[in-house]
């Protein structure tokens, strides 16, 4: 599907883009379909005995086995053949009086148990051999234990008696080998025997007992959770934590960590400095494997203050000369977190930085499966901290020899570091690697030259002038990944390589795939006046139309167009026929309803056609695949992890993601921490839910930026890139820091007027106030039964619409948004035939119904209409935020005006938030997201601000009374399902109301403060 | 934690199998089996596979799959350390890593794993621990224990496991006392056509044979500690000591151990102690082809380069290859078309060379590509990049041990593009 925007950047979306809501509504799904592992072998009825392999489904099924899944084991090592008769000669040596004859039997036993030879059968005959004082024999019972009790609890109750024995021996080896083997059997009849015995081991004088205990702990509540609650091991297994030997603490640490795991709410590990302390003493003390429990555990932690997290830092930062590379990389997810928190100024800062990268370069060096983990998180370092490996190009150099997964990986990571310092290394070696063997490795690297040139300009030439010797070995693939970058570096230096296009054009007939071609279509369609026999070009696809993919069938579509609006006197036969081709013959809806604007768009009015269609193209950005700012953050706090590897978060893949606990990364202190936060928030809980603020991040914003083409498109020339508004809180850095400055400048004074050019583009008379003096207007407008509505305003002046003149407001009732539009005829024709059309917006806002005026509109006449409108329109984050910019049409023209519309009628009424939710989503805002505003002069009590505030879908959540003041703490949802917090203090006696906004998108925070004032204020 | 261990050889038979929690069944192995054969190459396996329960984190050591079965969020790199770890215990146990000798000690097997793991819990994976608890198989021993009726498994508790140093056990006891340490450099490089170098930068370990008795405490210093930037310690050493001196001091474990192992980066010059001179080409529309390369000493600081090796993965088309080898021997294996040249030592005054034609399937077009040469080398007594032992001294015993430093440089992943 190829959404028009690459062709159309006018200001106007037409409904093509229907198709579009389905693509965010849907989301990939991450896990192959599942195989039923179970139902294989039973799937394959009537399999020829022995005879070659199944046919036809079975045989996709199957996979690579021509034999049937219950692999035959080759004949016995130690065993012989005869299987029933062996269990008869085992079952005899077994029940020997000679101890030697004993143990070789349970030897062989175990032998056939391990290449999965069933030999259950010898249950009571084994266990038999238990009581014995020779350790081996006893292992080796204890061995066959654990894998046959389950299928025999029956007899396993045997066994019960001389474990807890065993518990008892003086041998500690022999305590700890039975609590362990114990553990490991998972029957239920037998859990209820084993708790007494594992009390006493918890607490057993020899540490070697009690740190096997710990895991016995895990073991158990693995098979009966409850038991292990009611008999309050878990307290215990806490009070382990404070444990004198550090391997008992490593193994409590490792075992609530597993704990946890299943009981996300639990707060098992409840951390504090003394613990973290304890935590850091057993670090250096316990093995490496003990190491990484603790480094994991202490990476959940959230240090108080920034000195804390320096000195846990400095304590951790030993542990990246292991030899242990996990230990190695779970000490770096520790760094990277805390890191988070210190002050960028600080020293020790830059030597951390520094520290970082020759343990991460050493991982690559290791064993290709390590190098491969290891990757996957550089890609994520590099992402958020591209400074810690910026001079480590080299090392990711591709050796032909590495693995193909190991290869693609260090591409990637080769073109994040590419720079203007090093790009002439980088270039020669992606030259290199595009001659490979390996063809996704090729074509990757024949990409990542495009990539390049996009990112550094200076090198731009250098990397067209490559592809075009690349285009020149003919190699297909090459070619056809050639010809796909060449598009992207056209559009990012518009005028500036058309030379090179008759060298494409020779390649024309090797294009066989669908993303070149398009692609060839477009660079032939964007510059057909400068290629002599573009027309003839085009028709050459134009044979096999139908044949092709939509993708190239919709570019064919728009590349025709944009031939015949260039050329129009030898081309007019040509758009014909691919109009018709396109709205006649083709049931693809995209391609119709493009092919139908087209065509009355050029019916109509040419010259907007060409306004439409040949506008300026919006710049394509210079990075690709980025993960996504939050949930990259939440990545950093998964390093080393699969959800590292898998570049999700774990919500996305693990299985039944019993209520995740969402991780983030600690905010920077000093910055202006706000002193008012509720307090009434128990300390150390776990951070809440994220509310459900952006479905599917990465899918969406995917979707929206992949479009069909490729590369993301940076909006028209404003600050930032177009964003789906789900995901408003992902445009990091320079905008949200804009808009922060912003509030805050505006903290104590009253809200002046917006910049200038955010204001309506034709409010000719009330700019001077600004928006204040607009509402102004109002007083008593507002209707109780709906949120407030503000008083119609002229939009669209008379003067500037050959007589309409369009007044309007917005307003919002029982759920459903409207915009109440008054038409006057100030003309001497009458006016008919209108339709009006958003431009995409921030928020989506789309009308849900065409714009009914029933009868023509006569000189002087004013015909009110209100205007349905819902919110599953395409979204474009516009500035300031709440712009919309609105089309009519009637019969005289097209007329353009903006507007902005009042956030509040954004507020949905399922609002208002739990509060514990709200407790914990409040503190798990990061305090630079907080915005505090003043409004001025309302003399209201809590209670009527409170009402007030209602009506327009501000909820209430809770009031508290500090010193005379009311603290009113308030929650409101968008419909986009964007939270925002609030805290409002009111004075008695003070007419001016303090109002802090916390949300994850704090760029909405002071269009809801306008709210509140419009609201409050009428 | 870890759930169960699959062992698979290359025929893609699991010959062992090994659970730490509940049962998982085999046919898990199928989404393995399905990626190996997407894979075509078996070193191309992913290491890390999702199925719709499981994980699958696999390695790939001396010709099998170590294919471990994980259910929860467990870092992965603990997995793949770990059955390194398993892997490099079987090594050190039965000589070597290999399907016959697992089959042979499949109990030992069976016992190991369960010593190392406990429900999924990494529990004892030092050596010296290990064989504490289970002795590995002599031929002596099996014979003293069938007369004697004792076993080979140790009845004390791993003493060493509770201590400050779990690494070392207690009581070790030698007539002769030798401490050795090998300094093994490898030289990883990438040469580019014009024989200049791309990447190049040293892996370097220090590994040791320690056979001291009672609780020695060692301290060794090195001429130039300063090459040393970007270090990984074993667990032994004391970091604060290395921090503050530059001095490696440790309690060694008793036996034979991997010390520390470093990087000298490409930052610092690297040494590139040969060079190739090569011509390999193909001639468009005719079935042949022309192979001509010589190797020649660079800077080999006056050492004698030996034991080189020239691999050449050579293009699909080639059929086979016609060579003269001034010196040492070559192959070329029609089916992988990988041709192997064994040269030997160099000597400067006859530089060694190979040339010859190279037969190409007739109709096909010519490579595109042509063929990286991959070569193998050794230098005695030098580590080329310039470190050295300084001294070894000994706390902490009266005794007066024997000390010896063993340096060699040779061709880690040292690649020369044509």
């Amino acid at each position: 599907m190829i959404p028009l925007s690459q062709n159309l950047p006018s200001p106007f979306f037409l409904p093509l883009f229907s198709a579009w809501s389905s693509a965010f509504g849907v989301l990939p799904a991450h896990k192959p379909v599942p195989l039923q592992d179970s139902s294989l072998v039973s799937w394959v009825p009537g399999w020829p005995g022995g005879g070659p392999g199944p046919t036809w489904a079975s045989a996709r099924i199957l996979g690579r086995h021509p034999k049937p899944l219950a692999r035959p084991h080759r004949p016995g090592f130690t065993l012989t053949h005869s299987f029933p008769g062996e269990i008869f000669e085992l079952k005899a040596e077994l029940n020997s009086d000679k101890k030697e004859k004993k143990k070789e039997a349970v030897k062989k036993v175990i032998a056939s148990m391990t290449v999965g030879k069933d030999v259950s059968a010898l249950f009571p005959d084994v266990v038999n051999c238990m009581q014995t004082d020779n350790l081996e024999l006893k292992k080796l019972v204890y061995l066959y234990l654990m894998n046959y009790a389950k299928s025999q609890p029956d007899m396993a109750i045997m066994a019960v008696n001389t474990f807890v024995k065993d518990c008892e021996d003086p041998n500690p080896l022999i305590r700890a080998l039975a609590v362990r083997t114990m553990g490991c059997i998972r029957v239920d009849k037998i859990t209820e025997y084993l708790c007494e015995p594992l009390r006493k081991c918890l607490k057993d004088e020899d540490p070697y007992v009690r740190k096997t205990a710990a895991v016995c702990v895990a073991k158990l509540h693995d098979i009966n959770a409850q038991l292990v609650e009611d008999q309050g091991f878990l307290d215990t297994l806490k009070d382990l934590i404070s444990d004198s030997n550090p391997m008992v603490v490593a193994n409590a640490v490792a075992a609530l960590s597993e704990i946890a795991e299943s009981h996300p709410s639990s707060n098992l590990l409840d951390l504090n400095p003394q613990s973290i302390n304890k935590l850091l003493t057993a670090l250096n003390e316990c093995t490496e494997w003990g190491q990484i429990f603790i480094l994991d555990c202490l990476a959940s932690y959230m240090p108080k203050d920034d000195r804390e997290a320096q000195s846990i830092c400095e304590r951790v930062t030993p542990r990246l000369s292991h030899a242990n590379s996990a230990v190695v990389l779970s000490a770096v997810k520790v760094l990277m977190k805390f890191m988070e928190m210190l002050s960028k100024d600080l020293d020790y800062y830059g030597t951390l930085l520094k520290k970082l990268a020759p343990p991460l370069v050493t991982l690559l060096s290791a064993e290709p499966e390590l190098q491969y983990v290891a990757l996957r998180n550089i890609n994520l370092i590099v992402q958020k901290r591209p400074e810690i490996l910026k001079h480590e190009m080299k090392v990711f150099f591709v050796k032909y020899n590495d693995p193909i997964y190991v290869k693609l990986e260090k591409l990637d990571i080769m073109i994040r570091l590419a720079s203007q310092a090093n790009i002439a290394q980088v270039l020669a070696e992606l030259k290199e690697y595009a001659t490979e063997v390996d063809v996704d490795f090729v074509r990757k690297a024949v990409r990542a030259i495009g990539r390049c040139a996009i990112k550094v300009e200076q090198s731009a030439e250098r990397c067209v002038s490559t592809l075009l010797d690349l285009i020149q070995t003919k190699v297909n693939y090459v070619v056809q990944e050639a010809i796909v970058v060449i598009k992207d570096i056209f559009r990012k230096y518009p005028n500036k390589y058309e030379s090179v296009i008759a060298t494409l054009c020779e390649n024309l007939d090797s294009l066989d795939e669908p993303e070149a071609r398009a692609a060839m279509i477009w660079i032939v369609g964007e510059y057909a006046e400068r290629i002599d026999n573009a027309d003839e070009l085009l028709e050459s696809f134009l044979e096999g139309f139908h044949d092709e993919s939509t993708q190239v069938q919709l570019q064919l579509l728009t590349a025709i167009v944009k031939l015949f609006l260039k050329k129009p006197t030898e081309t007019q036969e040509l758009v014909q026929q691919v109009l018709s081709l396109a709205t006649q013959d083709s049931d693809n809806p995209d391609l119709r309803d493009r092919g139908y604007i087209y065509w009355r768009l050029l019916s109509t009015d040419p010259v907007a056609a060409k306004e439409v269609v040949l506008a300026e193209k919006p710049l394509i950005s210079e990075e690709t695949d980025l993960i996504e700012p939050t949930l990259l953050d939440e990545l950093i706090c998964y390093i080393g992890t699969l959800a590292s590897v898998y570049h999700k978060p774990p919500s996305a893949f693990v299985e039944g993601s019993r209520g995740v606990v969402h991780k983030s990364l600690p905010p920077r202190t000093g910055s202006s921490e706000s002193a008012e936060s509720p307090e009434a928030a128990p300390t150390g809980a776990p951070p809440g839910e994220q509310p459900a603020v952006i479905p599917a991040q990465g899918d969406l914003l995917g979707d929206l930026l992949n479009l069909d083409l490729g590369p993301p498109v940076t909006g028209p020339p404003l600050t930032a890139a177009p964003v789906q508004m789900g995901a408003v809180d992902l445009l990091g850095g320079g905008l949200d820091s804009l808009m922060g400055d912003e509030a805050e400048g505006m903290g104590g004074t009253n809200f002046a007027a917006p910049p200038a050019g955010t204001m309506p583009a034709n409010l000719g008379a009330p700019i001077g106030g600004g928006l204040g003096d607009l509402f102004d207007l109002t007083s008593g407008v507002g209707s109780l039964s709906g949120s407030y509505v503000a008083p119609k305003a002229v939009w669209l002046p008379a003067m500037k619409a050959k007589g309409l003149e369009i007044s309007g407001t917005f307003t919002r009732q029982v759920g459903s948004i409207s915009m109440d539009l008054l038409l006057t005829n100030k003309a001497l024709q009458v006016m008919s035939d209108f339709a009006i059309q958003f431009n995409r917006n921030s928020f989506g806002l789309a009308p849900a119904a065409p714009l009914q005026v029933h009868a023509p509109l006569s000189p002087n006449q004013t015909v009110e209409i209100s205007l349905p409108l819902n919110t599953v329109g395409s979204v474009m984050k516009m500035d300031p935020l709440n712009n919309l910019q609105v089309a009519v049409k009637n019969n005289i023209d097209v007329f353009y005006f903006s507007t902005l519309y009042p956030l509040h009628i954004l507020f949905v009424e399922d609002g208002k938030m739990e509060r514990q939710m709200f407790l914990a989503t409040w503190k798990d805002i990061p305090n630079e997201n907080e915005a505090q505003f003043q409004i001025k002069d309302c003399p209201l009590n809590a209670e009527a601000v409170s009402s007030k505030l209602q009506a327009s879908n501000i909820f209430t959540i809770a009031k508290r009374n500090v010193e005379g003041q009311d603290m009113l703490y308030q929650s409101l949802k968008l419909t986009n399902s964007i939270w925002v917090l609030a805290e409002l203090r009111v004075q008695p006696g003070n007419p001016n109301l303090t109002l802090s906004l916390k949300c994850r998108a704090p760029e909405v925070s002071q269009h809801v403060y306008q709210a509140y004032e419009t609201i409050l204020k009428n | 934690m870890i759930h169960s261990l699959f062992l698979i050889n290359c025929s893609g038979d699991i010959f062992l199998e090994k659970h730490w929690k509940s049962v998982v069944s085999q046919s898990v192995c199928d989404y393995f089996f399905e990626a190996q054969e997407k894979a075509a190459d078996v070193e191309n396996v992913p290491p890390v596979i999702s199925t719709p329960h499981h994980y699958l984190i696999s390695i790939y050591r001396d010709k099998l799959f170590f294919v471990s079965v994980i259910q929860t969020e467990v870092p992965p790199l603990f997995v793949i350390e770990f059955l390194h770890r398993v892997a490099d215990t079987f090594q050190d146990y039965f000589g070597e890593c290999s399907e016959a000798a697992i089959k042979d000690n499949v109990v030992i097997v069976y016992e190991l794993l369960e010593e190392m793991l406990d429900n999924g819990f990494p529990l004892a994976t030092e050596s010296n621990i290990l064989k504490e608890l289970i002795k590995p198989p002599t031929i002596l021993r099996s014979v003293v224990n069938s007369i004697t009726g004792s076993s080979n498994v140790g009845d004390t508790l791993p003493t060493g496991q509770l201590s400050n140093i779990p690494w070392r056990r207690a009581g070790v006891k030698y007539t002769n006392n030798e401490a050795y340490f090998d300094v093994i450099e490898e030289i990883d490089a990438i040469i580019d056509k014009s024989g200049s170098t791309v990447f190049a930068e040293i892996q370097g370990v220090i590994d040791a044979c320690i056979k001291l008795s009672g609780m020695p405490d060692l301290s060794l210093s090195f001429m130039n500690p300063r090459l040393l930037d970007d270090v990984s310690f074993h667990p032994c050493i004391r970091f604060k000591r290395w921090e503050s001196e530059r001095v490696l001091s440790f309690i060694p474990p008793d036996g034979n151990f991997r010390l520390i192992s470093y990087r000298v980066s490409s930052q610092n010059l690297v040494a590139i102690p040969v060079y190739v001179k090569h011509n390999i080409s193909f001639k468009e529309n005719s079935s042949c082809g022309r192979f001509d390369i010589t190797i020649g000493p660079k800077q080999n600081m006056g050492k004698t380069i030996e034991g080189i090796t020239v691999t050449v993965h050579m293009p699909k088309v080639v059929l086979n290859m016609n060579l003269t080898a001034t010196q040492g021997s070559y192959t070329f294996d029609p089916v992988t078309k990988v041709l192997t040249w064994d040269v030997g030592k160099i000597t400067p005054q006859k530089l060694p060379s190979l040339k010859g034609l190279v037969n190409l399937q007739s109709g096909a077009p010519k490579p595109e590509e042509n063929p990286s040469l991959n070569i193998q080398f050794k230098i005695q007594q030098l580590a080329i990049s310039g470190l050295k032992v300084n001294r070894l001294d000994m706390y902490g015993e009266k005794y007066k041990p024997f000390k010896g430093v063993k340096y060699i440089t040779k061709a880690g992943k040292f690649q020369v593009r044509t």
